[in-house]
């Protein structure tokens, strides 16, 4: 519970997962890695995991994560955080083992991993944040830009017929990973469901089900080059129009 | 495969890659991540017959690139684990050995080297020499041993280990299709009770057993230069400090010879043969060969050769060796009769053959 502090003003609950030392995080403003992270922070806090958990995080946006919380932490090279996670939860099931990264990581250079990872129904938990962008490196096309999107390497915006159709991750994974996986898309403009999400991922990782692969569409306004107002009109209309949000996996059943 | 234990010492008749199976198993090693590529197949054949006896663990991933990102993932846990791979393999697993180089994680491959460049063979070259001592875009900060015999692939696989968990550097075993797919015989034990030591693994993270423990964050990313050139700097620091207590080498008959042949891994074996033959013969010959090529004996190259007219450096690689060595003695020049056949075996008929020449 949150207590009233000084003044009677409501203090911030920040997650005593976090690490409040790098508090103000990296991330640019309005961006919405500090939203997922802080409801995963959460998650973790409820959960009570921070003492056997390592968290992956990847080359990008993803890595200003690499001191974001107070647990064990390795930022690993482009798309490979995946395999890094695999190869420690293989070598020690008991931890709880997190990849973080973002759409580049995961459809493009290491989307040969996560695919694979499905196949296996390795026991770890995958988040990633879609931006349909490649934030870090200055805008470019990512797997995930909108048909038409105007990125750094898409100036006239994508034309499909070059490009391909936007990358559906959660549908993939789903599609392709056995009984006991969970997979979900979440939104940043969605944090009470998000959380609710992650939380599943995360403990269906403990209960040794199966992979878990969280999606999670997220805002970039400084390559968008938005405002609030465009930046939250983009996520909730724009994406979620071609990103359906919702559940597509439960570790109890597969669904189709 | 043969069925053999630990249990004191053994002699046995194996393939190479059989061996190396074998001698990760007396390591102590717990579990291994591989890729299929010729002509390491066997050890992954091997390990995964040998591991539900032994209690080991066993993954194939879906790349080189992946099998060598979860065997660092492994090692992180504190779990020794391992990889082998081979040519173009090889190159996809630089990825990993510059983050281990990086983050200083004891990392051990097995590299069995085919012809190159690309696809190239899948039978045997000493071509990924420089790629192993050298690859990824740092300073090669590696330990790479240039094994000859099977005895030295079960000997130097436990021993690397050892190294790369001291020393906390990426550490190679670099052998080649001939050793990998060839029988001979060799002794086979249990280091622990020959009274050696196995340097003991140890978690970096998700350490479970250390309650109330301080959390750490690995990163191979920095912001500013300064940063990264401290980082780079303590690494090589250690790499100085660390490189006299490692590097190896063999040497006969430099102290009279007019001229010392230089090979490294099974091309030494070509190599002492025909030191065997000119010295039967009456020649003043000389046999030098870097059991490390990284960190390379130069100084004790360089001392070896004082009294020395040329050098014969043969391989089986167009002047990857022959780099090392003039890099190494570069204080000292002499004259270098340089027998560079990429891709193909060098016989003892054959050094002698270029030994008369000169």
């Amino acid at each position: 519970m949150q207590e009233l502090k000084e003044n009677n003003v409501l203090q911030p609950a920040m997650p005593t997962s976090w690490n409040e030392e790098t508090k103000p995080h990296k991330f640019c403003p309005g961006c919405g890695h500090g939203m997922i992270l802080k409801v995963l922070g959460e998650v973790i806090d409820e959960l009570g995991i921070k003492d056997k958990m390592v968290f992956g995080c990847d080359i990008g946006c993803s890595l200003l994560s690499w001191d974001f919380f107070a647990l064990d932490t390795v930022q690993t090279h482009h798309g490979r955080t995946t395999p890094v996670i695999t190869g420690m939860k293989r070598a020690k099931p008991e931890i709880v083992g997190v990849a973080y990264m973002g759409d580049g990581g995961g459809y493009a250079i290491g989307s040969q991993h996560l695919f694979n990872a499905a196949v296996r129904n390795e026991k770890i938990t995958i988040i990633l944040c879609n931006n349909c962008n490649y934030g870090m490196t200055g805008g470019q096309m990512a797997p995930t830009t909108l048909p038409g999107m105007k990125t750094e390497t898409t100036p006239y915006g994508r034309d499909v017929e070059q490009t391909g159709y936007p990358t559906k991750g959660p549908e993939m994974v789903a599609a392709v990973a056995p009984e006991g996986a969970y997979v979900a898309r979440g939104t940043v403009a969605n944090l009470r469901q998000l959380k609710g999400y992650l939380k599943k991922a995360l403990e269906n990782q403990i209960a040794g089900n199966g992979i878990s692969f969280v999606e999670c569409l997220s805002g970039c306004p400084t390559n968008w080059r938005t405002n609030a107002k465009q930046t939250w009109e983009f996520i909730e209309k724009d994406m979620a129009q071609y990103f359906k949000v919702g559940e597509l996996r439960t570790p109890q059943k597969k669904e189709g | 495969m043969a069925e053999v234990s630990l249990k004191g010492e053994q002699r046995v008749f194996m393939t190479g890659n059989e061996v190396v199976a074998w001698a990760a198993v007396a390591a102590k090693v717990d579990i291994m991540y591989g890729y299929p590529i010729t002509p390491q197949n066997e050890i992954m054949h091997y390990w995964t017959r040998l591991a539900p006896k032994y209690g080991k663990k066993f993954l194939q991933t879906e790349d080189e690139i992946s099998a060598g990102f979860t065997t660092l993932g492994g090692i992180l846990t504190g779990r020794k684990a391992f990889t082998a791979t081979a040519g173009p393999g090889n190159v996809l697993m630089q990825e990993s050995a510059g983050m281990a180089e990086m983050m200083r994680i004891p990392v051990v491959y097995v590299i069995q080297q085919r012809g190159g460049p690309s696809t190239a063979t899948v039978i045997y070259a000493q071509q990924e020499t420089t790629l192993t001592a050298f690859g990824g875009n740092g300073e090669g900060h590696r330990i790479v041993y240039s094994t000859a015999t099977h005895q030295e692939l079960f000997d130097y696989t436990i021993k690397a280990f050892n190294s790369a968990w001291t020393y906390r550097f990426p550490t190679f075993l670099l052998g080649d299709g001939y050793q990998a797919k060839m029988r001979e015989p060799l002794t086979i034990y249990d280091p622990e009770e020959k009274g050696m030591k196995l340097v003991p693994a140890e978690a970096t993270v998700g350490d479970m057993a250390e309650s109330g423990r301080s959390f750490r964050h690995l990163r191979n990313t920095y912001n500013t230069e300064d940063e990264l050139y401290e980082v780079v700097m303590a690494n090589q620091r250690d790499w100085d400090a660390m490189a006299p207590k490692v590097v190896e080498w063999e040497e006969k008959g430099c102290e009279d010879a007019d001229v010392i042949i230089v090979s490294h891994g099974i091309v030494s074996r070509a190599a002492l043969g025909a030191y065997n033959q000119l010295r039967a013969e009456g020649k003043k010959v000389g046999y030098f060969r870097p059991i490390t090529i990284r960190p390379f004996p130069g100084e004790q190259l360089t001392k070896a050769m004082k009294g020395a007219k040329k050098l014969l450096v043969a391989e089986s690689a167009y002047g990857q060796l022959l780099k090392m060595v003039q890099n190494g003695t570069y204080d000292n020049a002499i004259e270098i009769a340089p027998m560079l056949r990429p891709g193909v075996g060098i016989t003892t008929e054959e050094i002698v053959q270029e030994y008369n020449k000169l």
